[in-house]
């Protein structure tokens, strides 16, 4: 897609989203709460048809960030979602899985590694941490120590 | 060294001691053909991203160098795209070129590795032999450019660690064109040879839509006719400056992943020729005194695909946050796509069309409904030989010969 | 037969564990089968199975969860046996240390089930194919 069709198109999901944020480079940055990204996610994905690239993880102390990054291969562009999940008691947000199998993998490597909720993933499993690794402890969590 | 042309014991896989142990992947089967599959990671998770933000923006290189030995060029670039994103950075134009140099030469002996690997899986060792002699004059070049034949280090924020050295051109250059000539050979056999076509054609497809849905990247994409490339699509380096062909087949079989992969060489050394003769004069990197707060998404195409890192600072000098995607991440659950349905003997073949790391290859293992092993990698291989002897009795095509190449 | 009499016979049997690696080292040791480097003119033979090996080359830090395969092959391993701890993962955790994933390096996994344990050490990140080589002779040369 071509970057103003691209530009155009965002303008669609602006009801749900916070703020869009163009950065140089070629990137763009679509900020919303973390019930709207399964909406978001699914627009980008199916209406728009960019190419899912990974999900990122954040911990952000008062909150926390799960960026979706995809690419829009014609003009090179990084478009990122970026859903807060505000607070940080049994944090959760829906899966992208059952409309998007590349992120199955993604969601289970965060669960393990933040311990956030995937609602709805078809295969939620442990996938990076030994069979071992302890449960209720987060890796990536700020609190965690080395 | 006199070179004899032995039978290679390739026996380097894990015989797996522990009958009900869990391997890396699970296949289930109905009759001979495949079921499902289920897939646990665990074994090579060292804990990277931690570990990033615990180093300094200069130092990080030298650990993403060693996620992955085979592409260990491109995700440090990676890297350094996100983080000189981050500060605005350009880095001086010979070193733009220097690093589409030593990342070519990194593609280069990365799909000869493969080659040499998809051809031992469907028994043709002299295929593995040659591949991965001819591998060698490559890691030679980077081992005279960077001082190592793997993990080179050669890239820092803001240009590069080592230069080439102008009196080495030329012999880059001679080297260049022997590579040229016997990948060309090797190609042409390979896209006549009835017994691979018959062996490795309609084996192992991705759809299209697979492809997509898995959002697949590199040779993996490219061979089911998803034709990206981030060289073309979002360039960095010198890529822009050069004039090369982004490879692609439509079918999605082992053969057409095969097929762009065997080009790719080919371009890989059209770039690499162009890039010494036009690289410039002038500095190799710049200073670069600190890394304001941002993030950058930066990416390379390694020789599976797109490389990905997402770069959060703070303005200090240490990562905030380092998120890692190798194309192996997207890449080798697509397997589950391709292998649904196929045969058992062309499980290992079906999955070295993804070009995932060697050892992810030997966790391989056939289970029944009770998850004891039936197949381990072993008898695996050993059934995707049978197979291949079965259409060389059948077609009747002579012997390739190590000679001949 | 001893590992003493099997290195005067010149023909020691190797098997290649990878306990968390990031494959450089592996596709080394791999290599050494390849007409350039040919470690079987040496009578060293990579096998199948470390039931019948003499010595194990082990790459990577020692993952957590390849910590427990790579001790259960020490196990099933007939003695004496010789482990050699190829590059610098394997030697020490190399640039992984600390790292919360990270269970080794291989000695201390080793050391958990035989304190006693035969340990060798080829470093280099990865180590040349030359430097593998060398340093398995230069160890069965001391037997």
């Amino acid at each position: 897609m071509k970057q103003e069709e691209l530009n155009t198109k965002l303008l669609e999901i602006k009801g749900k989203l916070i703020d869009v944020e163009h950065k140089p480079h070629n990137r763009i940055f679509l900020l919303c709460e973390s019930e709207n990204a399964y909406a978001v996610n699914k627009f980008l994905f199916k209406n728009v048809a960019l190419r899912f690239i990974t999900a990122t993880g954040i911990d952000s102390d008062d909150c926390f960030e799960i960026l979706y990054h995809y690419s829009n291969d014609e003009t090179g562009c990084v478009v990122t979602v970026k859903a807060f999940i505000r607070g940080r008691d049994n944090p959760a947000i829906e899966s992208i899985t059952p409309f998007l199998p590349g992120a199955e993998w993604i969601e289970r490597e965060i669960h393990d590694i933040l311990g956030i909720d995937f609602k709805n993933h078809p295969n939620l499993k442990r996938l990076i941490l030994a069979d071992d690794w302890p449960e209720g402890v987060y890796p990536l969590r700020k609190e965690a120590k080395k | 060294m006199k070179e004899t042309i032995k039978k290679p014991v390739l026996a380097v896989g894990p015989f797996h001691p522990l009958q009900e142990e869990m391997e890396f992947f699970q296949l289930t089967l109905d009759g001979e053909k495949v079921t499902d599959i289920d897939v646990r990671i665990s074994y090579n998770h060292r804990g990277i991203e931690k570990i990033s933000e615990s180093l300094q923006f200069d130092q990080v290189p030298f650990l993403v160098s060693r996620v992955c030995g085979i592409c260990s060029a491109s995700h440090p670039l990676a890297y350094i795209n996100a983080v000189e994103e981050i500060a605005g950075i350009t880095p001086p134009e010979r070193a733009q070129y220097i690093r589409v140099i030593i990342n070519e030469l990194e593609r280069i002996h990365s799909h000869l590795l493969w080659v040499g690997l998809a051809g031992h899986f469907i028994g043709y060792d002299t295929v593995f032999m040659w591949a991965w002699k001819y591998r060698e004059p490559v890691l030679d070049l980077l081992e005279e450019i960077t001082g190592n034949r793997n993990n080179y280090g050669n890239v820092r924020v803001g240009g590069c660690r080592e230069d080439i050295p102008n009196e080495l051109v030329p012999k880059m250059l001679k080297e260049m064109d022997k590579v040229d000539k016997k990948t060309a050979m090797l190609t042409n056999a390979v896209l006549d040879d009835p017994i691979i076509h018959a062996r490795l054609k309609g084996v192992g497809v991705l759809t299209k839509q697979a492809a997509i849905d898995y959002a697949v990247t590199g040779p993996t994409a490219r061979g089911s006719g998803v034709a990206i490339d981030v060289r073309r699509d979002d360039p960095y380096a010198a890529y822009a400056d050069l004039d090369w062909n982004v490879i692609s087949q439509p079918e999605g079989d082992v053969f057409a992943k095969a097929v762009v992969r065997l080009l790719e060489v080919l371009e890989a050394v059209k770039i690499i020729k162009q890039a010494l003769k036009k690289l410039p004069d002038g500095p190799v990197t710049i200073e670069v005194k600190e890394i304001p707060p941002g993030e950058g998404c930066g990416r390379a195409e390694a020789p599976r695909g797109e490389t990905f890192h997402y770069v959060r600072s703070d303005g200090g000098n240490r990562p905030v946050r380092h998120k890692i995607r190798a194309p192996s991440y997207v890449n080798v659950p697509s397997f589950k796509a391709s292998c649904i349905g196929e045969d058992i003997a062309d499980v290992t073949i079906t999955l070295a069309a993804v070009d995932p790391c060697y050892s992810c290859t030997e966790r391989l293992a056939v289970v029944d409904g009770h998850n004891k092993i039936l197949h381990n990698y072993e008898s695996l291989l050993q059934m995707s030989h049978e197979k291949t002897a079965r259409i060389k009795k059948e077609i009747g095509a002579p012997e390739w010969k190590l000679e001949d190449i | 037969m001893g590992l003493k009499m099997k290195a005067l016979k010149k023909s020691v049997w190797v098997f290649h564990v990878n306990a968390g690696a990031c494959n450089n080292c592996d596709i080394e040791i791999v290599n050494l089968l390849t007409p350039k480097f040919d470690i079987e003119r040496f009578g060293i033979k990579l096998v199948g199975s470390p039931r019948h090996a003499d010595a194990l080359l082990v790459t990577g830090v020692g993952t957590r969860q390849a910590a427990i395969r790579l001790r259960e092959i020490y196990r099933q391993t007939p003695k004496p046996c010789i482990v050699f701890c190829i590059g610098a993962c394997a030697g020490g955790t190399g640039i992984f240390e600390g790292g919360y994933h990270v269970a080794g390096p291989v000695d201390k996994i080793i050391r958990e089930v035989d304190p006693n344990a035969i340990i060798a050490y080829v470093p280099g990140c990865p180590p040349k194919p030359e430097a593998m080589i060398s340093g398995v002779l230069k160890v069965l040369s001391t037997l």
